[in-house]
């Protein structure tokens, strides 16, 4: 699709299946976010916090999930952004981002997004309101 | 704990949407779009410039509340909203704050928890409003217990 005026009422964007999730992937987030907390990057301080593992920054989730709507940044701009973290992403773990546009308005596309891993749960989910120029 | 707290801001902090950090925050997203990182590709977009992607607001610095501790270990980030007036252009000013809009705690599965809400924003050297971001930090009665010692 190359265009966001061709989407109808509950069809879905093109989804986008990452990599697996590796290391290197979080300490590039934590590089570039400022977010060092180690139950992203260090084994021994995510076991010490009682995780079972280093865990992905739900924020490079939420972060991966908005370039479904990068393709369409000339048509209309992001007013909104609503996530709700749901579960926790771990190393090699599969995600998929998901976009369904909910309504429309001559303004407005409101869409309902989801990451979901390989076991077909959400990790995060919530809502994203494109502000359309026309 | 946060109760007595709540209302309290930050001072306003500049920040810059820098160029350079842009491109390593796409990256490491992977989005790598022409519209955030390259120069001309954004001079012929319809904003005449690059923008930011939605997320890129985690790296600002937004002051500290004088007087609050929020401990590293132990907190569940619940929930977080971006809300935006217009893009962030690349290169742009923003006077960044953060302001505790409100603390209360529930029952829950694990005891008591505590819910943390902040709200930031990020605006014009004029003081007009380009994004404000919500979140909700959840604190497990373990660590608020180790808090309120």
């Amino acid at each position: 699709m190359n265009s966001l005026v061709e989407l109808k009422t509950s069809e879905a964007l093109e989804e986008i299946t990452l990599e697996p999730v590796s290391r290197i992937d979080l300490i590039k987030y934590a590089g570039a976010s400022g977010d060092f907390n180690p139950i992203h990057t260090i084994d021994d301080e995510a076991k010490k916090a009682g995780l079972p593992g280093i865990i992905a920054h739900g924020m490079w989730t939420m972060g991966n999930l908005s370039k479904l709507f990068t393709p369409y940044l000339e048509e209309a701009f992001i007013q909104e952004y609503q996530i709700r973290f749901a579960g926790m992403v771990f190393l090699d773990d599969v995600i998929t981002l998901k976009a369904v546009l909910q309504e429309s308005s001559e303004k407005y596309l409101y869409f309902k997004v989801a990451a979901v891993n390989q076991n077909g749960e959400e990790v995060i989910k919530g809502r994203v309101t494109l502000n359309k120029y026309n | 704990m946060y109760k007595d707290q709540i209302g309290s801001k930050s001072n306003k902090v500049k920040n810059i949407v820098e160029r350079g950090l842009i491109k390593k925050f796409a990256e490491s997203i992977g989005d790598s779009h022409p519209i955030f990182i390259n120069e001309e590709y954004g001079k012929q977009s319809r904003y005449g410039q690059n923008i930011a992607p939605p997320t890129f607001p985690r790296v600002f610095d937004y002051g500290d509340i004088d007087g609050l501790y929020l401990p590293n270990v132990g907190l569940i980030h619940g929930e977080q909203v971006y809300h935006y007036v217009r893009p962030l252009f690349v290169g742009e000013e923003v006077y960044c704050y953060t302001e505790l809009v409100d603390y209360y705690e529930k029952k829950g599965g694990n005891g008591l928890l505590g819910f943390v809400i902040l709200k930031r924003y990020g605006e014009e050297p004029e003081g007009k409003i380009i994004f404000t971001e919500s979140q909700t930090i959840i604190i497990s009665e373990t660590v608020r217990k180790e808090l309120v010692r």
